[in-house]
């Protein structure tokens, strides 16, 4: 999904191209590259839109699957869940960190989603109306990040690459969880089953489109894998990911919604039928059922907690005036 | 954006007693009380210490990036400082 991060990023630099060669030559040592580094302007606005993209996506994610808290069918369900959208709100807060490094504020980072200025992954302007669908979120969507985020542990920055892998390690249970449920469903009663199916119908395209426009019509996929801020470009992890889920539908007896998809033998892949870039796009643009929902909910969060905010300021700074006076 | 910004604190935790408190992350927070809880909810969801320190940002020294090389080239030179620099002959065995 996070690939999604560079579409429209600047990555043009105007430093000399000695200085660009001796940074490429740290990079291609495999040396990591840390906030106060010098490093060329275009890498550092890259990993900005990038990190900030990621982070507000972890946020974001949150509210389709908050919808389910309250009504998730047991408590062990429900536990999980709230588990897994906690680590959700910690994966953000992770990258909000990673990317101050890079001199870019917290407040700046916020007012820029809510102003609709950034954007966040697509896949989640999709709506959540059953209970299977937070099943496919875990398997699917969690699934696609972590085919993401794995490779973003060897970034060539170094406060991204120690964030992604904080949350690798946390992620692999979201899409165990996510799977069980799909898993229990799909042996379940005829309703069930069907309900497992529609989300899978719902999820699956988006959640390969959460890898991004396909490599020949991605901008700055050339200059990132060179810079070693992406290893795999968008077509490869798509492809990965999609070898990996569709023997786990076979499993649990479900069918991915592609007539099209079949093994390859010659490849060694599952080939599969065209995405529907012109949808992508609507979505990414704002044009998703939910965009709209989705930022107003978030802008809600920010305008609730304010009062919050200036408390715990207030009451700081009383504190330290207490303390003054007692000295 | 209207809000005062909030300090930026920087996180370390102790996995477990016996080893060092270990930098893990930063966060945001109106002071240390409020620092810790939110560690505590962001850096140690799975066991991961039980010992929190909170340092502001603010307060944290560092050596200059830019001048490392020659911060750190004194130690280059002095192998002699190191046990393999020393021949001792296999019969007299471990040391």
């Amino acid at each position: 999904m996070y690939s999604q991060g560079l579409i429209g990023a600047d990555s043009q630099t105007e430093e000399t191209q000695e200085f660009l060669d001796a940074f490429q030559a740290r990079i291609d040592a495999e040396e990591k590259i840390e906030p106060n580094d010098p490093m060329p302007e275009g890498y550092r606005r890259t990993l900005v839109r990038m990190i900030g993209q990621h982070a507000h996506s972890e946020i974001v994610g949150m509210l389709p699957e908050g919808n389910w808290i309250t009504r998730a069918p047991t408590l062990r369900r429900k536990i999980a869940l709230i588990a897994k959208v906690q680590d959700e709100g910690g994966h953000g807060l992770y990258l909000y960190s990673a990317a101050e490094t890079l001199g870019v504020s917290r407040e700046q980072m916020t007012e820029e989603l809510l102003s609709g200025k950034a954007k966040y992954s697509s896949i989640f302007n999709y709506p959540t109306p059953t209970w299977a669908d937070i099943g496919a979120i875990g398997w699917l969507v969690d699934g696609a990040a972590i085919m993401n985020q794995i490779p973003l542990c060897r970034c060539s920055f170094g406060p991204y690459a120690r964030a992604m892998i904080r949350v690798c390690k946390e992620e692999s249970f979201h899409q165990r969880q996510g799977y069980e449920i799909m898993m229990q469903l799909a042996h379940g009663s005829k309703a069930q089953k069907d309900m497992a199916q529609d989300a899978l119908n719902r999820w699956w395209w988006p959640s390969l489109m959460m890898f991004g426009p396909h490599d020949a019509d991605s901008e700055h996929g050339d200059q990132s894998m060179a810079w070693k801020i992406k290893r795999f470009t968008n077509d490869e992890l798509r492809q990965k990911f999609i070898d990996a889920t569709v023997p786990q539908a076979e499993f649990i007896g479900l069918t991915m919604p592609d007539p099209d998809l079949k093994w390859n033998e010659e490849s060694g892949h599952y080939d599969h039928g065209s995405i529907d870039w012109d949808e992508f796009w609507r979505v990414v643009k704002g044009g998703g059922r939910m965009n709209r929902d989705r930022i107003a909910a978030r802008r809600k969060a920010w305008d609730d907690g304010a009062w919050v905010r200036e408390a715990a300021v207030v009451h700081a700074e009383k504190q330290a005036t207490r303390k003054v006076a007692a000295e | 954006m209207p809000d005062t910004m909030t300090p930026l604190w920087e996180v370390f935790i102790r996995p477990r007693n016996g080893l060092h408190h270990k930098h893990v992350g930063s966060l945001h927070a109106a002071d240390a009380s409020l620092a810790i809880q939110s560690a505590r909810d962001v850096y140690t969801r799975r066991g991961e210490g039980n010992s929190i320190w909170v340092v502001p940002s603010s307060q944290i020294s560092a050596s200059d990036p830019s001048s490392g090389k020659e911060m750190f080239d004194p130690a280059d030179d002095k192998v002699y400082r190191h046990p393999t620099f020393y021949d001792i002959p296999d019969e007299v065995g471990n040391m």
